[in-house]
Order: structure tokens, then C-alpha cells, then sequence
């Protein structure tokens, strides 16, 4: 099937895109840079933070540029004076219930408000007026929410929906007291919140952060090292962020298996990399007690011991689980041993369980 | 289909029959509710019965004249229905001894009379026509309120009821909805979008399964035409949206209600069970295998949830936030389907059109607005009611005939239509006829109906205020330019009124306003700033009084208002000083008292009590109107 294509141009550039594309996403195949908050190319579209907005030929208000479909001869303007008005009036309203306290913030250094504030050039003090004073929530071991940063794009209740199939937050109450919470208005450890961390990895500002790795290392601190993580055969890649050659959290990137969605194991298990009580060397029992050996002799008396078995009692006497921590070429290669080398075909894995 | 005219012939005479006994009906909407009207049943039921009449008892809903509730109509066999006004339980006794047993209304409490047929006029009572509530009005989407029993199937299909349903259902669909298009008919609920186009879109998209949904929802503060009509007529609704199912091809249709409406929801599942058990609901409706069910649901008293993507997404069951368009329902509405969503006017007017055609209806209103239109007056208007008029009369007409001018004599200032979406009409401007683009033209819109009537001592500044706060909590809190913009514009408008206003308040609120409704992303939001918009562009001058001089010309402001006492008038009787409770009048024998400004907490408690009328303000004015202007010395 071919793909229909359309062409339209946002500030006076000329881009085709397929049939169905929104003019965020043709702005950013012509190179036009659009603000956004509560977009997120993983999640369903939303509309809200109204950052995005456009001006449109032919189109009464500034459009959304992030839920408006490209049309045939469409004529974008992405930067107009009233585009700009309106994205400045939009931040100046969200900073205007914002705590703006970027000197102690862990997000600071990797925030879109703040960004977007420089890049506008907006001031403070626009408006002065309530501003929300929730307390901070910070009773569980992995996730700080301070509400009083939540912009409202909503991004961390579609993320625990969509992508974590779990719907612990939502909106509630209404107008300026409209606010995310899980049912009830209790705190996330109170809730079914499973602790994935996929809400902080969409939050746009500082409302949902780390709490070990924020309190660990600024932002621009640490060195991000992307990797995969060791917890299952899954596969999933993310970054360790690494300050003075140690791991002080892991964060979400780009991973081809998981996009950023984690799990709790691997979001915030990172804890055994420095711990003291982490084995170093293989251990051989002797006289009932462990005892630190060489890789070598530990897979010496392996061998040893699978080779005594197989010739006292047949190959049938062995059996081999593998585990799901292991990658798929590891599996392969235990079970190639199995079969080949130790002549059994009794091998199972743990993920059956 | 020999099943409607046998129905029809049987309901008929039975309806024709009551009018072969006395009757007495008594007005139970809401608003004759909230009046009183149950205590005057259990009246004239009590009276009835110890004077051992042989009377019919039966009710009605309201006629729209709800400044005289409660109300109880009379009629003997052969003689015009006479309506009273301001019934109470003790003028029962006499008015049923008077009007039944003598067969002499009583005059002096007469309203109107109504003549059915060919009944006889009395002499001195005005007849409906001639009652100027009445005489510049149609009745059509009104015509059963107040005449009819809403309870009763037989009234609805004597009056013709259900013979358009069974009209369409011997139509092709697309000749339906031709017809609509022809009608001109546009949607009641605020936008105006052309109904017939609408259908067409829902009949056009592709789905085997539809969805028909009627927006009862009415949050509009002041506005209560769909309630009236829902307690009045709730089948004519129930036969609007089965013509419209048929037409789309829908097989379900919901009712979407505010709970707050419970005795709408209560005749409406009436309705829907008596439908069902006669076959005009449910499967095989009249015997033509059209299958149509109706439910309702009571939506939580969100204004949001009155549009349309808000509204379907909490009959899904989930939060009432409105979400971005396109999709429309038309295409994807209720669960994704296609759905087509109308007000409940726009309904009602259904059955009418397809029974008496397209060009009966194009001969009411305009060249772009078509039919009629139910208004609610309210405010500071001699007769506040539901009134039925034809598009394209003027403000003036609807103000001064229909409302009877402004109460208490005082000055006509300004109209609010369309309620929190909508805008300001001055004096200069009330000759504009009443249609959707004229009104828009003028910075308000036709809105849903309301039509709140501002005298000399409304402040407009308070009034975008009032709207504002409105709009300010009604908001989803979805987008951040309604969210966070509203809160700011209304925090603004409260410095204003408090004195505390700044030049700059000014341009930031136009600022604001501008950016709202140019960036959020329902109607709600991009409407909301539209009262504070036509104020400032109408009424600026009022705005510079509360910044500059800190003075509210209306004197509704109470914070603004400066308490003085005219030392010319005072005589040193101390009253008000005993009545100020905060100590802020001081004075001596003989000698004028005083008011000072710092400690006096405006609660007026010392002005009704100076017989010399020697304390004034802006709302109470100084007599001799000489005093300086007043400024806050503060
Ligand atoms: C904030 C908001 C509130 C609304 N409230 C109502 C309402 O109470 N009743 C209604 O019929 N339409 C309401 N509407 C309009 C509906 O979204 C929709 O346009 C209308 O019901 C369509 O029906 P119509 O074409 O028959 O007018 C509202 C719209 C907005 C933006
Ligand atoms: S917590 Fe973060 S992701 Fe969630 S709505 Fe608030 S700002 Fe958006
Ligand atoms: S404009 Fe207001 S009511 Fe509409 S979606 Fe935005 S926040 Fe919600």
C-alpha cells in the first residue's frame, strides 16, 4: 500500500509528510523547533499543556500543533507574535503556582520548564496570587513527589496507564485545585503502585523525581552510561548514572526492547553494585564453611564433580535449571552443554515458574 | 401500523373527555414546587374532598410565567381555562367555592384565561394572546408545558404525540434528514451547528453499531429551558431522538441529566416506561422492526461534562474532560462509535418539523436562524419565566413586552446572554434581532438560553466576577491557559472590587483574556473569558472608577462603598452609633457624628436606622448630590 503524502510548509519551509502526520511532527521534519509538555510520542495524545499552540491559516484560535492533523496546503506559522504571546502567558501561568526553587531542585539542569522559561526569556512575578502548598510526599524508598511542581500534562498518568497497564493516578478535583493523585487522594505507598518509576521517567519538571539519585549527584553531574539490565533475560536497556566512577541511579533511555518503560528491580535495585556484601570471587565450600577460590577451581571442581556424577550414575542422573537472569545466547549455550556435553535432556528454566 | 391510530383514537377520547368535567390543575414544575404548589394540592385535594366535589384534580408542569407560582388553573365544561396566580393553600377554599361551585372566577386573581377549542371567553379576564408575557411569543417546543398532564401518554398522544415517529418511520433516512437540513434547524445548545448536517455526518460514518445522545446537562447558571421542557414534555424528547435514531441508523440512545434535575429524571423514566410498554420504544417500534432503546444517565453536576466529548466520556464511566475534536462524535463518539449529540431543544423541535413540515418552519426567524427559541429571563426583569419567541426579535421586544421592562422602575443597564460563554448587550444595541450570528457579532452569543436582565446597580466588574468564579471551579483543569488563566483573571477582577486594583490590571486582563481563549482547549475555556471581555470593551469606564477613584459607580462593591453622614442632616441622634458594630461612630450631643473610614467595615448596619436619612454611600447616594467624590482616604 503507498502511502499518501501532503505538503505544507510551517514558516514559509516547504515539508512533505505522510497523510495522518501532525503538524508537530511535520514542524519537526522541517527543522521547526515547537515547545511541548504534555506530548509524548509514546503515549496517547493529550492536548493539555497548550504549549505547542500554532497559528494556522484559515483556523480561528491557536491550534495545538501536537493534536492538529497536517492538511494539504496547510500554511504554518510556528513562531508568530501571538504564537509567542501565548507560549509565554502559558509558562508565566504555570510558573506563576510553582515553587521555583531551582537552586535545590534535583531536576534543575534536565527540567523543561526551566528550559523553556530561559529560552522564552519569561520573568516571575507575573501574576502574583495562590499558589498550591501540598505537603511533600516522600514516604516511600524510591519516588519523591512534591505536587506543588505538577504542571497537569498528565504525561505520568498516561504512562502508568498505558504503558504499566496499572491506572494507580488520575486527575481529580477540578479548575486550579485539579490535581494527580491515586484513588483517594492517598499517598503512592498507600495506593497499588507497583513502583516502576515510569511515571518519573515521563515527568517533564521536578513533580516526581528519584529520590536516592536526585539527592546523589546533580544533574549535570553524572556520566550516563547506557546498558542492559541484569535482572532478567528481557533485555532492557537503560542508563547508569555514574558520579565519581560510581552508579548513583539509573534513569530511562531510548531502549530498543523497553523504550523507557523499567521495573523496580531495574529503576531502583542498583543498590547490590557497591554494596559490601557483594561477592567478588567464587566461593568453595570446605569443612562447611565458604571459602574464597579462583574461577579456575571453582570450575575445575564443577566439571569434576558433573564428570564423578555422569560416570557413577548415567547422564540421566544430572539435570540443569537455567536461569532468567541470563541472556538468550547464555540459555542457548547451557542447554547446547546439557544435551551435548553432559548427555541429558532434563533442563528446565526458572521463568516457568 | 394500525397500532398509533387506534392509540391515537383511544388516548384522544379519553383527553377530550376530561374536558367534559371540572377541572383543576395545579402547576408542579420545580418552580411551582419551590413556590409552594404541593401545599396547594394537598389543599385543594383536602377541599375537594370534605365539600365533596366532584371535581378532577390533575397537574401540569410549568406554563413559563414562574414570577406567579404557584399556579392553578380552572375550567368548567364549555368555558375557557382560567389561570391563577400566587396561589396559597388559604385562598383554596374561596377560589373553588367562587370558581366551581358559584361558576364565577375570581377576577382579582386571575392571570389569563385559556380558550381550547371553541370553549366560552369569560369578559374580564385577559385572554392568553392579549397577556403581554404571551403575546409577542410562540409555543411550539413550550406548547404542551402547563396544558398537559407530563405523566400522562394519553395527553402527549392526543396532542398529537408520537405521529411523527410513525411518519418517519415510513420515510427513507436520508429524506429526513433532508427535511431537518431544509428546516434550517440549528443546534439549541450554544454552537448552533445545523442539525440536518450533523445527522448527515453520523448517517455518512461507517459502523454498524450508533449511538443517539441527548445533552440534558443545562449548567449554564440562571438557564432552565431544558429542565421546563424535560418535566413538561419529557416524550416529546423520548420521539426527537427515536426520529433521529432512525435516521442515523442508531439502535441506543442515552440521556445525559444532571442529578440535580431529579424530577426531570423521574417523568423522563416514566416516559421511557410507558413508551416501552406501548411499543414506541424498545424493539420493533410500531411494527416496523426499527429497534430503539433509551437510557439515562445522571451525570454529577459538572458544567464540563455539558460538552460534548466531556459528556461522552462520563457516560463512559470515566472523568467528564473534554478531549480534542476532530474525532467528532459523529465519527467517534460514545465507546468510538459514531454518535450524534443534540441539546434537548433541539430534539423537541423534531416531531414538530417532520409533522408539519420544513416550510412551516422556515416562515418563523431569519434568514440563517430558523424556528424559534426558549429563553430564560432572569435578573433584575418584572417577569422572570421561560419564554418561547421567534428568532429574529429584538432583545428590546423580549426585555420590555415578554419581560415587562425592569423591576422597581429603575434603569435598563445591560443584558447577559449565553451565561458563562457568553457577553454583554448594551442599551444601544437591544434593537439587534435575536438570531446566532447577529449576537455573536456583538460580543455575546445566543448561548443556551439565558438571558439575565442587569439594572443601574449592577457592577460589571462584579458581574465578570460572578462568571468568572463560576467558570474558575467549573473548569477540568486540563489545560493550562483555562486552569491557571481563569484563577489569575478572577483574582484580578477580586483586587478590582476591593480597591486594591493597578492601571496594569487592565492590559493583563485583556492579555489574559486574549491568550485563553485563543490557546485552551474546549468551549469552556475559550468562552470564559468572553464577560470580562465585553465588559471591559462596554463598560471600561466602570473599571477606571474602581482603580483610579476606588469607587464602584453601581455601588454594589461593598468594599469600595464610603459610609458617610451628612453633618447638615445628622442630629446628633446617636442611633447609628448604637447600631455600628464595630465602634466606628463617634459624635456628641447636638453635635453631627462621624464615620471613621478606617475602623467602619461596611456592613451598612447604620444606614436604615438614621430616620434623617443623613447616611449615604454610592449605592444610597447623597440627596443633594454634592458631596466630593469619594476617595479612600485609607
Ligand atoms: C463548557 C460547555 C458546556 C456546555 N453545556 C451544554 C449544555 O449544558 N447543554 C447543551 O445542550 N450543550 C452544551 N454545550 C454544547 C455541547 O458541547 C454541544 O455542542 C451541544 O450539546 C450539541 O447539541 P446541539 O447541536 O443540539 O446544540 C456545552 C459546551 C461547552 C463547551
Ligand atoms: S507529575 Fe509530572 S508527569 Fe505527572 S502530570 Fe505532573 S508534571 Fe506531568
Ligand atoms: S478549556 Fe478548561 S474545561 Fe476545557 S479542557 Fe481546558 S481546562 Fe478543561
Amino acid at each position: 500500500m503507498t502511502v499518501t503524502e501532503i505538503t505544507l510548509t510551517i514558516n514559509d519551509i516547504t515539508v512533505t509528510v505522510p497523510q495522518g502526520a501532525t503538524v508537530l511532527e511535520a514542524a519537526h521534519q522541517a527543522g521547526v523547533f515547537i515547545p511541548t509538555f504534555c506530548h509524548d510520542p509514546e503515549l496517547t495524545k493529550f492536548g493539555a499543556c497548550r504549549m505547542c499552540v500554532v497559528e494556522i491559516a484559515g483556523i480561528r484560535n491557536l491550534p495545538a500543533s501536537c493534536v492538529t492533523v497536517a492538511t494539504e496546503g496547510m500554511v504554518v506559522h510556528a513562531d508568530s507574535p501571538a504564537v509567542q504571546e501565548a507560549r509565554k502567558t502559558v509558562l508565566e501561568l504555570m510558573l506563576a503556582n510553582h515553587p521555583l526553587d531551582c537552586l535545590t531542585c534535583g531536576k534543575s539542569g534536565d527540567c523543561r520548564l526551566q528550559d523553556y522559561a530561559y529560552l522564552y526569556g519569561v520573568k516571575t512575578g507575573s501574576f502574583e496570587g495562590e499558589r498550591h502548598c501540598y505537603p511533600l510526599e516522600d514516604d516511600n524508598p524510591f519516588i519523591v513527589r512534591d505536587m506543588n511542581k505538577c504542571i497537569l500534562c498528565g504525561r505520568c498518568v498516561r504512562a502508568c496507564a498505558e504503558i504499566q497497564g496499572n491506572s494507580i493516578v488520575e486527575f481529580t478535583n477540578r479548575g486550579f485545585n485539579a490535581k494527580i493523585t491515586p484513588a483517594m487522594d492517598v499517598s503512592l505507598a498507600a495506593s497499588d503502585c507497583v513502583f516502576c518509576g515510569n511515571c518519573v521517567a515521563v515527568c517533564p519538571v521536578g513533580a516526581l523525581q528519584e529520590k536516592r539519585l536526585r539527592r546523589a549527584a546533580r544533574t549535570w553531574e553524572v556520566r550516563k552510561v547506557k546498558t542492559t539490565c541484569p535482572y532478567c533475560g528481557t533485555g532492557c536497556s537503560f542508563d547508569l548514572n555514574v558520579k565519581d566512577n560510581k552508579v548513583v541511579g539509573v534513569t530511562s533511555c531510548d531502549g530498543d526492547v523497553n523504550g523507557r518503560a523499567l521495573c523496580v528491580k531495574g529503576r531502583f535495585g542498583y543498590g547490590f553494585i557497591h554494596h559490601p556484601d557483594r561477592l567478588t570471587t567464587p566461593l568453595i565450600k570446605k569443612n562447611g564453611i565458604f571459602v574464597k577460590a579462583t574461577w579456575d577451581e571453582a570450575i575445575g571442581l564443577v566439571a569434576q564433580k558433573l564428570g564423578q556424577v555422569k560416570a557413577q550414575y548415567g547422564s540421566d542422573a544430572l539435570a540443569v535449571l537455567s536461569s532468567a537472569r541470563c541472556t538468550n545466547e547464555e540459555n542457548y549455550l547451557l542447554q547446547k552443554f546439557t544435551r551435548a556435553v553432559l548427555g541429558t535432556n532434563s533442563i528446565d528454566h526458572c521463568a516457568r515458574l | 401500523m394500525g397500532h398509533l391510530s387506534e392509540l391515537h383514537a383511544r388516548c384522544t377520547d379519553q383527553y377530550i373527555e376530561k374536558f367534559n368535567r371540572s377541572r383543576v390543575i395545579v402547576g408542579l414544575g420545580t418552580c411551582g414546587i419551590a413556590a409552594g404548589g404541593d401545599k396547594v394540592m394537598a389543599a385543594i385535594q383536602h377541599e375537594a374532598a370534605s365539600k365533596n366535589m366532584h371535581i378532577d384534580i390533575d397537574f401540569t408542569s410549568c406554563i413559563g410565567i414562574c414570577f406567579r407560582e404557584p399556579t392553578v388553573e380552572i375550567s368548567l365544561p364549555g368555558f375557557a381555562g382560567v389561570i391563577y396566580g400566587d396561589m396559597t393553600p388559604d385562598k383554596v377554599p374561596y377560589l373553588l367555592e367562587s370558581h366551581i361551585i358559584n361558576r364565577h372566577p375570581v377576577e382579582e386573581w386571575a392571570v389569563m384565561q385559556i380558550s381550547e377549542g371553541s370553549t366560552a371567553l369569560y369578559e374580564n379576564i385577559t385572554k392568553m394572546n392579549d397577556y403581554p408575557f404571551y403575546s409577542k411569543q410562540v409555543r411550539t417546543v413550550t406548547s404542551r408545558l402547563g396544558r398537559t398532564n407530563p405523566e400522562s401518554l394519553t395527553d402527549y398522544v392526543a396532542t398529537d404525540g408520537y405521529k411523527a415517529l410513525e411518519k418517519a418511520l415510513s420515510m427513507q433516512q436520508l429524506d429526513i434528514i433532508e427535511e431537518i437540513k431544509k428546516s434550517g434547524l440549528r443546534g439549541r445548545g450554544g454552537g448552533g451547528f445545523p442539525t440536518g448536517m450533523k445527522w448527515g455526518f453520523v448517517y455518512q460514518a461507517v459502523g454498524a453499531k450508533k449511538y443517539v445522545v441527548c445533552n440534558a446537562d443545562e449548567g449554564d447558571p440562571g438557564a432552565f429551558m431544558d429542565r421546563s421542557v424535560l418535566e413538561g414534555d419529557p416524550h416529546s424528547v423520548l420521539e426527537g431522538m427515536a426520529i433521529c435514531g432512525y435516521a442515523v441508523g442508531a439502535d441506543e440512545g442515552y440521556i445525559f441529566v444532571r442529578a440535580e434535575y431529579p424530577l426531570a429524571i423521574k417523568r423522563l423514566q416514566t416516559a421511557i416506561a410507558q413508551a416501552e410498554k406501548y411499543g414506541l420504544l424498545g424493539n420493533n417500534i410500531l411494527d416496523t422492526g426499527f429497534n430503539f432503546k433509551i437510557k439515562i444517565k445522571a451525570g454529577a453536576g459538572a458544567f464540563v461534562c455539558g460538552e460534548e466529548t466531556a459528556l461522552l466520556t462520563s457516560i463512559e464511566g470515566n472523568r467528564g474532560m473534554p478531549r480534542v475534536r476532530p474525532p467528532f462524535p459523529a465519527n467517534q463518539g460514545l465507546w468510538g462509535k459514531p454518535t450524534n449529540l443534540n441539546n434537548v431543544e433541539t430534539y423537541v423541535n423534531v416531531p414538530f418539523i417532520i409533522n408539519r413540515g420544513s416550510d412551516w418552519y422556515t416562515s418563523m426567524g431569519t434568514e440563517e436562524s430558523k424556528g424559534s427559541k426558549v429563553f430564560c429571563l432572569t435578573g433584575k426583569i418584572n417577569n422572570t419565566g421561560l419564554a418561547e419567541v421567534p428568532m429574529g426579535i429584538s432583545l428590546r421586544d423580549i426585555i420590555y413586552s415578554v419581560g415587562g421592562g425592569i423591576q422597581n422602575g429603575k434603569r435598563f443597564k445591560a443584558v447577559q446572554i449565553g451565561g458563562p460563554s457568553g457577553g454583554c448587550i448594551r442599551e444601544e444595541d437591544l434593537d439587534l434581532p435575536v438570531d446566532y450570528d447577529s449576537l455573536t457579532a456583538a460580543g455575546a452569543m445566543m448561548g443556551s438560553g439565558g438571558l439575565v436582565v442587569m439594572d443601574e446597580t449592577t457592577c460589571m466588574v462584579d458581574v465578570a466576577k460572578f462568571f468568572l468564579s463560576f467558570t474558575q471551579t467549573e473548569s477540568c483543569g486540563k489545560c493550562t491557559p483555562c486552569r491557571e488563566g481563569t484563577k489569575r483573571m478572577l483574582e484580578i477582577l477580586n483586587r478590582l472590587c476591593s480597591g486594591a486594583g493597578r492601571m496594569e490590571d487592565l492590559d493583563t486582563l485583556e492579555r489574559l483574556g486574549r491568550v485563553v481563549k485563543n490557546t485552551a482547549l474546549c468551549g469552556l475555556g475559550q468562552t470564559c473569558p468572553n464577560p470580562i471581555l465585553s465588559t471591559i470593551l462596554y463598560y471600561r469606564d466602570e473599571y477606571l472608577a474602581h482603580i483610579q477613584d476606588k469607587r464602584c459607580p453601581a455601588g454594589a462593591c461593598s468594599a469600595l462603598l464610603v459610609y458617610q453622614i451628612d453633618p447638615d442632616k445628622c442630629k446628633g441622634c446617636s442611633k447609628c452609633a448604637k447600631n455600628c458594630p464595630a465602634g466606628a461612630i463617634t459624635g456628641g450631643k447636638k453635635k453631627p457624628y462621624f464615620i471613621d473610614v478606617d475602623k467602619c467595615i461596611k456592613c451598612g448596619a447604620c444606614l436604615p436606622g438614621c430616620q434623617f436619612e443623613a447616611i449615604y454611600n454610592d449605592a444610597a447616594p447623597h440627596r443633594n448630590n454634592c458631596r466630593p467624590a469619594t476617595r479612600r482616604t485609607a
